[in-house]
């Protein structure tokens, strides 16, 4: 058994290697003076470089208008949604919701794409940032509903009948304790939304305009060029970056 | 109440409807419908789209996708096991472990693939290494093939089998392993006798997990295998850009919907995220 | 049953879960002022029937009338009555302040602070307001629970086994506890239970359920010491029975010479004396093989087993039953 248990937690070291090495090397040589994949000394000069394409930072800018908006947009939905299944459960909008988390990414952009092209022969408008914000709103509500159910589900049902019994109405039972006590749930879900929403580019090159190139986008485009040391630098950016948002939404939870 | 909880339901509800299910119902309708001059969508109605599928080179494919994700979901099972089993047996760091293997998913799906072309690349990291240490002179052709998409993929997807192998693994009562070490089995019996077949619905549930999200990938293939690892999903994205034909586009993507959920009702519990 | 003092009066309430009946047709009236308690095992019916007055369910038939006036088909927050939980459901989220403010906030009433302040005092909770429900312990909890209903002074107060989450040590005293409590404020208790100890020795009155049925509704002493069926009887304490006629153990005589002309008497074997303390419990075998339990003094005689006794009883402790 102990002979077991110590080869147990070398396999897990070297898995784990696995899971993070290829982040960490990316993010060491992202900070390398060559432009190739040999050290040559510390240099920030291809942070420099990101910062000031304005094709990136445009992208960048995109990128995070979609994700607010979407995040917003879907954690409201999704709360409410996720609370009105959790009081009496509604097969065909939760197997709806489940159908649109199996549907594979490439299915979901061209039906969507094929939908908004059928749209644009009556109404006079164009794919944008708007199409690309309704697409994302629309396959994270979904994430929002599980992560929010989830946190209902462990919450007492007694408390909503407390509260309407010391008079409170539905709306401020909800409002008042129900809220309040799913909060952590809400935040998770909508972090979980932000970044399912910061991060897709399968659905959002299909849904996408001229002028609402994303960040995924850009960072495709370079990667199907080739070598560049530019994107290693924005790779250690939104690695940092998302790392952040978890390290606030534990703390957050934690509370 | 129940109009409130109506009330709760109606904007999901929206969005579902017009944003979901009448895409999904327009690609159902362009599917039977005839390819136009210029690419677009024509009348009459037809099922050739459909016959096209039979034809050898994309049931090739089809068979392609099937393995490779096949391929990819048996390491996954493969590599998750032991590391879920590891993780139920640390006592008081399980939290921190668990979160080590879910920590991935939460950074860019695009840069953790973009991660290994720089790492396999003729230039990359792995080459220039062995380079360096002379052990070999031409670079290895590490990227741009089969072997690359399968070693993306099961690095995407390795959480997805662990976290349901792990609760599986967790739900086990101690007790029973002693009892089966008691009763004379050795690791490897114990392993395989008892282990297996209690963490058998865990095991379908990672394995269903991560097998259709890899048959229906699309960037893996796209970005690690270059244009030679064609999947369903590059096939269905190459119909609706270069190649134009927007109904046979139609008609793969719901095939491929038409496995996805014949796989879901054989395989997975009515239940598999809490949500139905 | 229907009188002008009834603050709450039950008229034939059902409750029919598919094809259970978990309320069968009760009929109960509630003077004002009371300490009324309904006692039954578990599935009787009494904390559904709790939860029909509370509005959280509506009755399959029958009429709920709270001062004269039907409930039945009110919101639970239009109900002037107010339910302190099993488990008390205390706001997670919301400070012991927080919490007992909650009914007022709604209704936005004046002197919150006053009003809470003095509730707090009456369940000595004064000093903790600041605190949330997880830093307090369960007796605490209960007593917020308890102030959160009746700084809203309702007509009549639903108490779902408040105790029933305590201790067994903490439990006696907080029985005493609220039955003050009652008294000073004066406010009608609908109090649940399953504990006869508890229903018996806090109630005005209580009424017995059984399967979904009110079986008997009296005064402590009418309860146990007439009881009108032999559930109530059972449920109520231990009983002997000789034939059709049931006995107390308390009340159950056990002596080693017969006892003359004053009551019919049993011989009996003396099978096994038990010491409990503040009793001692003899069982003993009849001629016709029934086993009696007789509860005598730790101060009078001593019996061994395998002596020869007589069982016998005063006429007026017979419990008889159609």
């Amino acid at each position: 058994m102990k002979r077991t248990g110590v080869a147990l937690s070398i396999y897990a070291l070297a898995a784990y290697l696995f899971l993070h090495l290829p982040l960490l090397i990316l993010s060491i040589f992202s900070f390398n003076q060559s432009r190739f994949t040999v050290w040559e000394g510390f240099s920030l000069r291809w942070y420099a470089a990101a910062l000031h394409d304005s094709q990136l930072t445009e992208a960048a800018s995109n990128s995070l208008i979609i994700a607010i908006f979407a995040t917003a947009a879907a954690t409201i939905i999704g709360t409410l949604a996720a609370y009105g299944l959790w009081k009496r459960s509604s097969p065909a909008l939760s197997g709806s919701l489940y159908l649109s988390l199996v549907t594979p990414e490439i299915v979901t952009g061209i039906s969507l794409l094929a939908f908004y092209q059928w749209i644009f022969r009556f109404l006079r408008v164009q794919l944008g940032m708007h199409t690309v914000i309704l697409a994302h709103v629309s396959f994270s509500i979904a994430f929002v509903v599980i992560v929010v159910l989830a946190r209902l589900r462990s919450m007492d049902r007694q408390l909503e009948e407390a509260a309407l019994d010391l008079g409170a109405n539905e709306w401020q039972a909800f409002r008042h304790v129900t809220l309040p006590v799913i909060r952590p749930g809400v935040v998770a879900a909508a972090l979980l939304a932000f970044t399912v929403s910061f991060d897709d580019y399968v659905i959002t090159s299909l849904v996408a305009g001229v002028n609402s190139e994303t960040l995924p986008m850009v960072i495709y485009a370079i990667a199907r060029r080739g070598a560049n040391p530019v994107l290693n630098a924005i790779s250690a950016m939104i690695v940092i970056g998302f790392g952040a948002l978890i390290l606030i939404s534990e703390r957050l939870r934690a509370r | 109440m129940n109009r409130l909880r109506a009330w709760f339901l109606a904007p999901s509800w929206a969005v579902m409807l017009l944003l979901f299910l009448a895409p999904l119902a327009i690609i159902c309708a362009y599917s039977f419908e005839t390819r136009g001059a210029y690419g677009g969508i024509s009348l009459p109605w037809t099922t050739e789209s459909y016959q096209r599928l039979a034809d050898p080179i994309y049931l090739a494919i089809l068979w392609r996708s099937f393995w490779i994700a096949g391929l990819a979901t048996l390491l996954c099972l493969l590599f998750g096991f032991p590391l879920a089993l590891f993780i139920s047996r640390s006592a008081e760091r399980k939290n921190l472990y668990l979160s080590l293997v879910i920590l991935p998913f939460w950074t860019s799906f695009l840069v953790r693939t973009y991660a290994w072309m720089f790492l396999l690349r003729d230039t990359g990291l792995i080459n220039t290494l062995l380079q360096k240490l002379g052990l070999i002179h031409d670079p290895l052709p590490l990227l741009y093939n089969d072997g690359a998409v399968v070693l993306g993929l099961v690095y995407s997807y390795l959480p997805f089998v662990v976290l349901p192998l792990y609760a599986t693994i967790e739900r086990l009562d101690p007790n029973l392993l002693e009892a089966a070490a008691d009763l004379g089995a050795r690791p490897l019996a114990t392993l395989t006798r008892v282990v297996l077949p209690l963490t058998a619905p865990g095991i379908r549930a990672g394995a269903i997990l991560t097998f259709i999200p890899c048959l229906g990938a699309y960037l893996t293939p796209d970005l690690l295998g270059g244009g030679k690892s064609v999947m369903i999903g590059n096939l269905i994205q190459n119909q609706f850009t270069s190649a134009r034909d927007w109904p046979f586009g139609s008609a793969i993507s719901l095939a491929l919907m038409a496995i996805v959920m014949a796989l879901l009702m054989l395989f997975a519990r009515r239940d598999p995220e809490g949500l139905v | 049953m229907s009188s002008p003092q009834c603050v709450l009066e039950l008229r034939d309430v059902s409750k029919h879960f598919s094809t259970h009946r978990a309320v069968d047709s009760v009929s109960l009236g509630i003077e004002r002022g009371e300490f009324f308690s309904l006692l039954g095992p578990s599935g009787c019916g009494k904390t559904t029937t709790l939860r029909l007055i509370a509005g959280f369910e509506e009755p399959t038939s029958g009429e709920i009338r709270l001062n004269g006036a039907s409930i039945q088909h009110l919101k639970p927050y239009q109900r002037n009555v107010s339910t302190v939980f099993q488990n008390y459901a205390l706001f997670p989220h919301l400070s012991v302040r927080e919490n007992v403010e909650f009914g007022l906030r709604r209704r936005s009433e004046n002197h919150i602070g006053k009003r809470v302040a003095e509730v707090l005092d009456l369940v000595q909770l004064a000093g903790k307001e600041s605190r949330l429900p997880s830093e307090i312990s369960g007796g605490e909890r209960q007593r917020v629970a308890l102030a959160r209903s009746l700084v809203l002074a309702p007509d009549v107060l639903l108490l779902d086994e408040p105790l029933s989450a305590l201790d067994p040590n903490l439990r006696k005293q907080v029985r005493a506890e609220l039955k003050n409590i009652q008294r000073q404020v004066g406010i009608t208790f609908l109090f649940v239970t399953h504990d006869q100890e508890e229903a018996l020795s806090m109630s005005d009155r209580l009424g017995v359920m059984h399967a979904g049925q009110l079986q008997q509704t009296g005064t402590p002493e009418e309860i146990y010491l007439r009881p009108r069926t032999r559930f109530v009887a059972s449920f109520l304490g231990a009983l002997n029975w000789i034939g059709d006629i049931g006995v107390r153990p308390e009340a159950t005589r056990i002596s080693k010479q017969p006892p003359g002309a004053e009551a019919p008497s049993h011989p009996a074997t003396v099978a096994q004396s038990t010491f409990l303390g503040n009793c001692v419990h003899v069982e003993a075998s009849l001629v016709t093989g029934q086993t009696v339990v007789a509860e005598v003094s730790r101060l009078g005689d001593n019996f061994v087993a395998g002596e020869q006794v007589f069982i016998w009883w005063q006429p007026a402790d017979e419990l008889r039953f159609e």
